[in-house]
């Protein structure tokens, strides 16, 4: 019978379902941070229970660490504590592979699971961090989960769990110059809002998704939880196979073949129905950014802030209004005369490689604007960093203003020294606007890591390219 | 878990849409590696008028007094009535921790976003949704009539207010698992040996999964 990914994935990693549709999932694979991790070990050893499969396992310290001074370890009292948890809890319980503060490959999980080969396609995925959703770019179903679950998964290596509704988000045609999948992201949930994927899992189509880049669909998937929807996924192609390819925990020898024709199963059949479709068009986009506190709160970067009394619905009306309080913004000002304060560019939605080559060729040779006091650029995980240092990214970073730290989740979240303080604007190219997510009192305007280098450089919002030369 | 005893009290009220875990919970105090002492910082940043960092006392800090739940009139009141999309972004569980411990055990809205409802229901906080029409008369008398109170019957699924008695759905392996109190690890290890099971073929099917 014909199916989507999504009934793919779910009924092959179903073991057990009771009378009322509850399913037992089999879990392959866990991310495990420091942050939402502690409470799940304890309950676990005051069960008098331990791991079922360690060997499941991916752990790495990445939310609280600080992003620089790393020879002085890690001053906030509270955030070492939390990684000491961490440290004995995977020597108490073993793993596949941990990553502590400071080690080489250290970064956000979400960055360093893809690189290493450790998120395959046919894989359930979870993590106790809503970004989870970032490893549907390999057509593996993954999703976050509170603390409760983590222990439930690390007591029985499974979910208990109701199969969600099945959306496809079908995207056709070239993006234009300058727009990214960054853009895109937003664009898809300016569409259906933030709610607008609730109790589905989506699947990105199309020929505009196929011909982006695994890190193109990390990006797009990452921010699908944005969305609202439980999970995002992208079929399996050449390029998801190309990108596994001899990575450190990638199959190898005759397992390689065996995984690839499996792989190359994992696609939506041809006349399989999904419950809802949305279809979007890749070339009439242009640059986007948001506005307010909720990341539905997107225009256009050449656009207006726009009037609450637009607004038909009362509580959404009072809710622009409220974020444009927030926000410090008028309606109807042209987003390019928002000046900005700070820049960051990283986290789990655009810090790897690929984002920082698009930096690097937008800021080679010129300066960040004399108003901005702090850009920080952070990379994804150790590897990442590596890898802009052999090609000399960091220098050109340098030399154009920005910092460049150490990789961390950093000022995403602000929960290490990273942080904005109040009434400080952003430009950012994290996943979150929500009031106080980077810092209490700051001002989050989300955006592609191309705009925020062009904000960088000229100080304020911009939509063009060519207004820096 | 506490077996979900029926709830009977006034409705706090949160007229907002899109509520998210990082306003309910902020970020800061997600150090801990305590499963408790949120309640005090539930909407910290909302609630108090200046900054608040784990451990402190936050019996004399300024309370806002713009911000909806301060209203004396909503002070123990058990049931959060909001709007759509409550509880949207992190997957945060120190979220419905501390709604917990501030003295929620049932929170009415529109929608909930998923991983939030599904953490709130595996700590035996009772999240339902009802229609927007609902919601809407809802908030009208309560805004109306202070003290407007719901009795919130789980056994029948019903939310009794004086503007009748109002059917709520939720699925029966759920409320179950909450009227009997029973955690899920414990119940998920009855299928042990099919965990197993599926696990040994797992392996020959797919062994590269597994190293």
């Amino acid at each position: 019978m014909a199916a989507t990914l999504y009934e793919k994935l779910w009924h092959s990693h179903v073991l057990h379902q009771d009378a009322a549709g509850e399913s037992l999932l089999y879990i392959d694979r866990h991310l495990v941070n420091e942050v939402t991790s502690p409470q799940a070990f304890e309950g676990l050893r005051a069960a008098g229970r331990s791991a079922w499969d360690p060997a499941s396992i991916i752990a790495t310290a990445d939310h609280s660490t600080p992003t620089e001074h790393w020879e002085r370890g890690i001053e906030d009292s509270l955030a070492r504590r939390q990684v000491e948890a961490l440290d004995s809890n995977i020597r108490q319980s073993g793993a596949l592979a941990y990553f502590p503060f400071r080690s080489a490959d250290q970064g956000i999980v979400h960055v360093v699971g893809p690189e290493l080969g450790a998120t395959q396609p046919g894989m359930t995925i979870v993590c106790g961090d809503s970004h989870t959703s970032t490893h549907g770019a390999f057509a593996a179903l993954a999703f976050g989960i509170g603390t409760s679950d983590v222990e439930h998964v690390l007591a029985t290596q499974t979910l208990a769990m109701f199969k969600s509704r099945s959306m496809a988000i079908r995207v056709e045609g070239q993006l234009p110059k300058g727009v990214y999948a960054k853009d895109l992201a937003l664009a898809i949930i300016a569409k259906i809002g933030t709610a607008g994927a609730t109790g589905h899992v989506i699947e990105f189509l199309g020929s505009t998704v196929r011909q982006l880049s695994m890190e193109a669909r990390m990006t797009l998937c990452n921010m699908a939880i944005e969305a609202g929807a439980r999970a995002g996924l992208v079929a399996v192609d050449q390029v998801t196979i190309d990108y596994l390819k001899g990575r450190r925990f990638s199959p190898q020898g005759p397992q390689w073949e065996a995984a690839v024709a499996y792989w190359k199963t994992l696609h939506t059949d041809e006349s399989a129905a999904f419950d809802r479709t949305v279809a979007m068009d890749a070339r009439s986009l242009r640059p986007m950014v948001t506005w307010g506190t909720s990341p539905e709160m997107v225009v256009n970067l050449g656009g207006r802030v726009p009037d609450p009394l637009s607004e038909a619905d009362p509580i959404r009306r009072e809710g622009m209004a409220r974020a444009l309080r927030y926000m410090d913004l008028n309606p109807g000002t042209p987003m390019s005369e928002v000046n900005i304060d700070k820049v960051f560019i990283g986290s789990c939605t655009n810090a790897r490689i690929e984002d920082l080559r698009v930096v690097a060729h937008i800021v080679r040779g010129r300066k960040i604007a004399s108003n901005v006091t702090q850009a920080l650029i952070v990379p994804g995980s150790g590897s990442v960093k590596r890898q802009a240092e052999a090609e000399g990214l960091d220098g050109v970073f340098l030399d154009a203003g920005f910092e460049w730290r150490e990789p961390g989740c950093s000022m995403c979240l602000g929960m290490n020294a990273d942080r904005l303080e109040a009434g400080e604007r952003c430009a950012s190219t994290s996943n979150r606007n929500f009031e106080g997510r980077q810092g209490m009192g700051g001002r989050s305007h989300l955006l592609s890591p191309a705009m925020a280098a062009v904000a960088a450089l000229t100080g304020r919002l911009t939509d063009r390219l060519e207004s820096v030369t | 878990m506490t077996p979900f005893a029926s709830i009977q009290g006034p409705l706090a009220l949160l007229d907002r849409n899109n509520v998210d875990t990082d306003a309910i919970l902020p970020k800061q105090f997600m150090k801990s590696i305590n499963r408790s002492g949120f309640g005090p910082h539930a909407f910290d940043e909302w609630r108090y008028l200046d900054a608040g960092e784990l451990g402190m006392d936050c019996s004399k800090r300024p309370l806002n007094p713009d911000f909806e739940l301060n209203q004396p009139r909503f002070q123990q009141a058990p049931v959060l009535l909001t709007r759509a999309n409550f509880g949207c972004g992190s997957s945060r569980e120190h979220a419905p921790w501390a709604l917990l411990e501030y003295g929620f055990k049932a929170i009415i809205a529109e929608s909930f976003a998923d991983i939030f409802r599904a953490n709130c229901l595996k700590n035996g906080l009772l999240v339902l949704t009802l229609d927007k029409p609902v919601i809407d008369q809802l908030f009208s008398a309560a805004k109306a009539q202070p003290g407007f109170a719901v009795d919130v019957d789980l056994q029948a699924c019903t939310v009794r207010s004086s503007l009748g008695m109002l059917d709520f759905v939720l699925e029966s392996s759920t409320r179950e698992k909450l009227l009997n109190g029973w955690g899920d690890i414990e119940l998920t290890l009855k299928h042990a040996a099919k965990i197993r099971a599926y696990e040994t073929s797992r392996r020959q099917e797919k062994p590269w999964m597994f190293s």
